[in-house]
């Protein structure tokens, strides 16, 4: 009985302790009056790639409390309930039913991991819940409805960056691809690097994947190491990457290793070390852009979060609400049809990652910018405008590049890319290349 | 060739930590008759032992071999205790009832035991410090072995050596081995049945312990749910070698660690993917299980009924 009993506490101890994690969780931002407008969040707080969670919720508090403080939108508050979906699709698609269903929220900021927009985006479109992805880049995403919304780039362009790269810049030949054969991410960017590679005559010469609960990289490795690539490109995410490029060193594999934003994570550094250096990935913006817009957003964000500099998916995160927040004040409501049209309407939205403007496919046309890693640093190499960046964009001088260009300390020189922006239109390809290696600044 | 001997020696190392931890399913259910499905948990925690003790003594800032032996042991002991506690707690009350209980009690045990990782620790992948300076050494052609390589054949031997002494040279071994042929008349002839069952329980979980310090120190991503594939590898690799049979699960797990690798290395050229490497260890035990019950080394022990 006593056994029973002692059972018992354990287990009301367990779910009284988990209950408290949920309630900090739907941390609120002013008071909850019965005026506010809720905005549900779901990201992964405790899976595998839970510093994109923080940081996605880090930059969304941020944006919100700013907003609050300043009045709210149209005079209500906004407040948000978040949902850790623990970084796997089907509970993605389960907090995300219970965020419209119970929350009743009147708009969803989220994924980061395309698998899980993917897998939670029908439900929102079903609903007709607006929902934004603050950084989830499979070109699938959007199409799920059009409820559903990014403002970040799209994989056809990070994929094609990359192999623009690896053959204009790096003068490769040959590539092998290391992706992660159960993510939506991973695969979207392999076929992407693949089309662009091959199309500027590269050669693809082995495609090798591996699965999130792989430890053990080194009989993919060695199979590379085999057939002798220039470049390995390697579309995965941070937990793993880091663990890739040390056991690539180990291996002697001297190619360097390619890749994009789903490496963006404080936590790569610790996991990969040295053995990341030389390698190079694709981003959204840069920490060191001497604009006054990111510079602001970079302190304050490292004052409130003690010193973490914010990465591409905390920027984006802190976009994304600010985007949702300007729409819903165009829709002057929180009605779903009229805050959806609002958001579709954005146009030359000016973000930390850039301007912003929507296009028919509800993505964000936005260059990326190229890093090398070197010694725990992301050092700027070049910034690659998309070709079509003025599609759906009406002022195509006035704006992306003017904004843009803050997106890379090098860019500033002015040469706007945009001139040529309006060349081609609808095509995402990677286009014109501002190439200025002379500029290098580090993340402190 | 260099690329063939360089997959060998890349699948017999985890195929050395699939048979550290395949030991002690192997001899829980020898003397049991209990599939621990908790086991793979143990690794775990083995890992995150070693982790926080680098951190806190020090070792992260400066590696050598001593830091390491010292995480190594200081983890197997910290396991080996969790290990005794799972067994008295947990397996122990409900040991008298059938035999599902207690295999539905240990995949409970395994459950709790992973949440309360991701509680305590979080789920995010952490990297375990470098204890030991890696170095590599080229053998020929392209082919090398590095320093951790080397460290975890040398460990894995060392300990299966000093398993094998225990069971076959002692007098506790000899006791384990009566308690595997018959829980009661060991009982009868005098021996505490109690202490060898824990003792068992404690000697697996070291192993495993040892195994994920080992591990980490090769691929340097521990997180809570790393003990789960990891787990079910080490079993399918008991099972191959005979359950129950000791020298049967080194067998097991190097087949299992070099089968898969080969399916990396070599799957593509036959239409196979590298990522059927899960799938091959589970194919192996359905063949296994169909063709050979008692697998390669376990001997048919013919059911009273």
């Amino acid at each position: 009985m006593k056994r029973t009993l002692l059972t018992l506490g354990l287990i009301v101890a367990l779910v009284a302790s988990f209950a408290c994690e949920r309630r900090d969780g739907t941390s609120t931002t002013g008071d909850s009056n019965a005026g506010a407008i809720k905005v549900g969040i779901y990201a992964d707080l405790s899976g595998q790639t839970s510093s994109f969670g923080q940081s996605t919720k880090n930059g969304v508090t941020m944006a919100f409390d700013e907003i609050n403080k300043a009045g709210g939108v149209n005079g209500r508050q906004l407040e948000f309930v978040i949902e850790d979906d623990q970084g796997q699709p089907a509970q993605a698609a389960t907090v995300v039913t219970k965020l419209i269903n119970q929350d009743k929220v009147h708009a969803i900021i989220g994924e980061v991991a395309s698998s899980n927009t993917l897998a939670a985006a029908p439900v929102a479109q079903s609903a007709k819940i607006p929902m934004i992805t603050p950084s989830s880049t499979n070109p699938t995403v959007t199409q799920k409805g059009d409820y559903i919304f990014r403002v970040c780039f799209t994989d056809n362009f990070q994929g094609a960056v990359m192999a623009k790269f690896a053959v204009n810049t790096l003068k490769a030949k040959t590539a092998a691809v290391l992706g992660d054969v159960n993510s939506d991410y991973s695969k979207g960017m392999t076929q992407y690097f693949e089309q662009e590679f091959n199309r500027l005559g590269g050669r693809i010469v082995t495609k090798q994947a591996y699965t999130q609960t792989d430890a053990d990289f080194k009989g993919q490795l060695t199979a590379i190491r085999s057939t002798n690539p220039d470049v390995i490109f390697v579309p995965g995410y941070y937990g793993q990457v880091g663990v890739i490029a040390k056991q690539s060193k180990e291996l002697g594999i001297k190619a360097p290793l390619l890749g994009g934003d789903g490496w963006d994570a404080p936590q790569l550094w610790d996991l990969g070390g040295e053995a990341l250096n030389g390698a190079f990935m694709a981003n959204h913006y840069s920490i060191d852009d001497p604009s006054p817009a990111v510079k602001k957003f970079v302190d304050a964000y490292k004052a409130r979060y003690g010193g973490t500099a914010p990465d591409a998916i905390a920027a984006l995160a802190y976009d994304a609400a600010y985007v949702l927040a300007d729409a819903i004040k165009r829709a002057g409501s929180t009605e779903n049809a009229k805050i959806r049209d609002a958001l579709a309407q954005t146009k030359n939205f000016a973000g930390v990652t850039g301007s912003i403007s929507i296009n028919e496919q509800r993505d964000a046309v936005k260059p990326a910018v190229v890093f090398e890693l070197q010694n725990r640093k992301f050092v700027y190499k070049e910034t690659i405008q998309p070709e079509g960046a003025s599609s759906g964009a009406p002022a195509t001088g006035a704006s992306p590049a003017g904004a843009t260009t803050g997106a890379s300390p090098a860019a500033t020189t002015g040469a706007s890319p945009a001139a040529n922006a309006n060349t081609t239109s609808g095509n995402m390809n990677a286009g014109t290349t501002t190439n200025t290696n002379s500029t290098t600044n580090s993340t402190p | 060739m260099d690329t063939f001997v360089q997959q060998l020696i890349n699948g017999l190392t985890i195929g050395s930590i699939y048979a550290l931890i395949a030991l002690g399913y192997t001899m829980v259910y020898g003397i049991l008759r209990l599939i621990n499905f908790a086991h793979g948990d143990i690794y775990m925690i083995g890992a995150f032992t070693g982790f926080f003790m680098a951190r806190g003594l020090g070792f992260a800032a400066e590696p050598s071999l001593t830091a390491l032996g010292i995480t190594l042991v200081g983890s197997m002991v910290v396991a080996a205790l969790v290990g005794m506690a799972i067994e008295r707690f947990a397996y122990r009350p409900v040991r008298k009832y059938a035999r599902m209980t207690t295999l539905i009690t240990a995949i409970g045990v395994s459950l709790l035991l992973e949440n309360l990782a991701v509680v305590i620790f979080g789920g995010a992948p952490r990297s375990f410090p470098q204890l030991l300076q890696n170095e590599v050494y080229p053998l020929f052609g392209n082919a090398a072995i590095s320093k951790s390589q080397i460290l975890i054949f040398g460990v894995s031997i060392a300990l299966m050596l000093l398993l094998q002494w225990i069971v076959y040279r002692t007098k506790v071994g000899t006791a384990m081995r009566a308690v595997s042929f018959n829980l009661n008349s060991a009982k009868l002839m005098g021996i505490n049945t109690d202490f060898i069952i824990v003792f068992t329980f404690a000697l697996g979980s070291a192993l495993a312990a040892a195994g994920g310090v080992l591990t980490a120190q090769y691929n340097p991503t521990i997180y809570p749910l790393m003990g789960i594939i990891t787990g079910l590898k080490a079993f399918v690799a008991a099972v191959l070698g005979g359950i129950g049979n000791i020298p049967g699960a080194v067998l097991g797990g190097l087949l299992i660690g070099a089968a898969e690798t080969f399916v990396v290395g070599y799957g593509q050229l036959i239409g196979i993917p590298s990522t059927y490497r899960d799938a091959v260890a589970f194919s192996i035990l359905i063949l296994v299980l169909l063709f050979r019950p008692a697998g390669l080394l376990g001997s048919t022990v013919q059911e009273k009924v």
